[in-house]
């Protein structure tokens, strides 16, 4: 579904992305770890063309998407909840779905937003209150159902667990879950949080520097020594994987 | 008579007329400023083409033999808003589209040469001289009498305040209640996050201006049948006192520019009124000075705190 070869991206001089392969199947969640820096968020934002790669290629859908502007990459459905969640802050919560909604069919609108509600009943009691005044987690889940309400193919999230409380994480895995298996959309998930991404994939890269460097099922990258070490048990001992790159 | 309130009223609704014209033209700046962060100089001179445009529509309908003014005053309308946004596109096409990365200075030092560029181009393709234009409606009705002084509410200041009312509240509800305007706010607050979901964000600064300029060329419109003479130099002062009126509502604020425009309007009106009409420009950027030092976000707009 997603081909990413060879992708590499730049922020002025400075080198984020250093040939990145990625592949992702239609129907998978496939998640990728890595520390700060790696360039995890890079890669999201690369898929969407902002910032542009500068060498490689994406293809999406058999369908290059490189050199196209971000409105056309994510009209093929594509969606992207980003890092820092970029919730408009002075539209109310229903706005930001309506926004969410702009290249879906309008006769959708309706039933998507009851969706998202049905999702995270909190945003449907908050849904005239405006953006900015919503809790971390509140506009994480906002995020997420703004991402939904264009009915992508590959929704891509960035870290939708940061900030939040351990029953929160929870319960947004467990979203991210009913997405998947019951609507079908496929998911790439960014996630400092390993433990819980690598339980819920089907699939996952480890990514340090800009580079990729182990692919594997979930369950095999849980097993694995060196991820245990430097993801799992705290991040506390430092191997070279989970040293932080530039960017 | 001076110290009447016939007087009194006489002036207030000189000042709110004035206020029209400012207004529309202040939420140009404002929207623009909004949408890509910069003041648009070149504004003024939409405003001034609008003018320009609204007399030649005249006086074409005027060859033409079209004299029945209700028709007339449609067809100007529809064909100074037209040709006015094509310039308001092209502005920003031309002009802002290619600095759209570069630091703010370029911008800014771009929009005073574009500013100055369109002054000259009106200049040599309709002359230096003034162009007059014979009263389009006239006519009136008393509203108060006290002994010889007598106020009137003319037509044309009829019309020309149920024409901005009527633009301000589609415009209102242009920003506030359609996809457009949703997209126009989503641009405004984060655009790349905007271009994450699929809005056109090229497309939707191009929309900016053109309503921008529509805007303004009805405020070119106001202008002309208000004074009945216009000159290429008319957007200089008329832009800046827009612009004063953006900041005293609060930039980036679409009420706030409404309001300002007519805050601004009153305040030269009375001003001539009652002290000399000398020193009405005086006035009216002094309220600037004072807005800048005690409320610098202005009356309406309000500080970005938000929570993150």
């Amino acid at each position: 579904m997603l081909e990413v070869t060879g992708v590499e991206t730049f922020y002025g001089n400075i080198q984020a992305l250093r040939g990145v392969d990625v592949s992702i199947q239609q129907g998978e969640i496939v998640t990728l770890i890595g520390a700060n820096g790696a360039g995890k968020s890079t890669l999201l934002m690369t898929i969407c063309g902002n910032p542009r790669a500068a060498s490689g290629r994406i293809a999406f859908e058999e369908r290059d998407i490189t050199t196209l502007p971000t409105y056309e990459i994510v009209r093929l459905g594509i969606a992207q909840s980003p890092e820092g969640r970029r919730i408009f802050p002075r539209m109310t919560v229903l706005e930001n779905l309506q926004i969410g909604a702009t290249i879906a069919e309008e006769t959708y609108y309706e039933e998507d937003v009851q969706r998202v509600f049905k999702l995270f009943p909190l945003l449907c009691e908050r849904q005239h209150q405006r953006g900015g005044t919503l809790s971390g987690g509140e506009q994480q889940m906002l995020a997420i159902g703004r991402a939904l309400m264009s009915r992508p193919k590959l929704l891509l999230l960035d870290e939708p667990s940061l900030g939040l409380a351990p029953r929160l994480v929870a319960q947004i895995f467990e979203v991210i879950k009913e997405i998947n298996e019951s609507e079908g959309v496929t998911i790439f998930l960014v996630e400092q949080n390993a433990y819980h991404a690598l339980r819920l994939a089907h699939r996952a890269y480890v990514m340090a520097n800009g580079n990729i460097l182990l692919t594997g099922t979930g369950q095999e990258l849980l097993e694995n020594d060196e991820i245990r070490a430097a993801y799992l048990e705290g991040g506390a001992r430092k191997t070279d994987v989970g040293q932080s790159g530039n960017a | 008579m001076l110290g009447t309130f016939e007087y009194f009223v006489d002036q207030a609704i000189n000042g709110v007329t004035l206020g029209a014209i400012y207004g529309l033209v202040a939420i140009g700046y404002t929207l623009v400023y909004g949408i890509i962060g910069m003041i648009n100089f070149a504004h003024g001179e939409i405003f001034m083409i609008g003018a320009f445009v609204s007399i030649i529509a005249f006086l074409t309908l005027g060859l033409l033999g079209l004299t029945w003014v209700p028709l007339a005053l449609l067809l100007v309308l529809i064909a100074t808003m037209m040709l006015t946004a094509v310039y308001g596109w092209t502005l920003e096409r031309v002009a802002y589209r290619p600095l759209r990365r570069s630091p703010r200075l370029a911008a800014l030092i771009t929009a005073i040469g574009m500013s100055i560029f369109l002054q000259n181009y009106v200049q040599l393709l309709q002359g230096a001289r003034n162009k007059p234009l014979q009263q389009v409606i006239s006519g009136g009705f008393e509203i108060m009498r006290e002994g010889d002084y007598v106020v009137t509410l003319s037509y044309l200041q009829i019309f020309i305040l149920l024409l901005t009312i009527v633009l301000m509240v589609v415009f209102t509800l242009v920003i506030g209640r359609t996809s457009l305007g949703r997209q126009q706010r989503s641009c405004e607050q984060d655009r790349d996050m905007a271009a994450l979901l699929g809005v056109n964000v090229d497309r939707t600064i191009s929309l900016t201006f053109v309503m921008g300029a529509v805007l303004a060329s009805v405020a070119g419109l106001i202008f002309l049948l208000n004074y009945g003479v216009i000159d290429f130099y008319i957007g200089f002062l008329a832009g800046i006192k827009a612009f004063t009126a953006a900041v005293l509502g609060g930039i980036g604020s679409v009420p706030g520019a409404m309001l300002g425009g007519l805050l601004i309007g009153l305040i030269e009106a009375l001003w001539s009124g009652y002290f000399t009409v000398e020193y009405k420009d005086v006035a009216a950027f002094s309220i600037l000075i004072l807005v800048l030092i005690f409320r610098p976000t202005g009356l309406l707009g309000t500080p970005d705190i938000e929570k993150v």
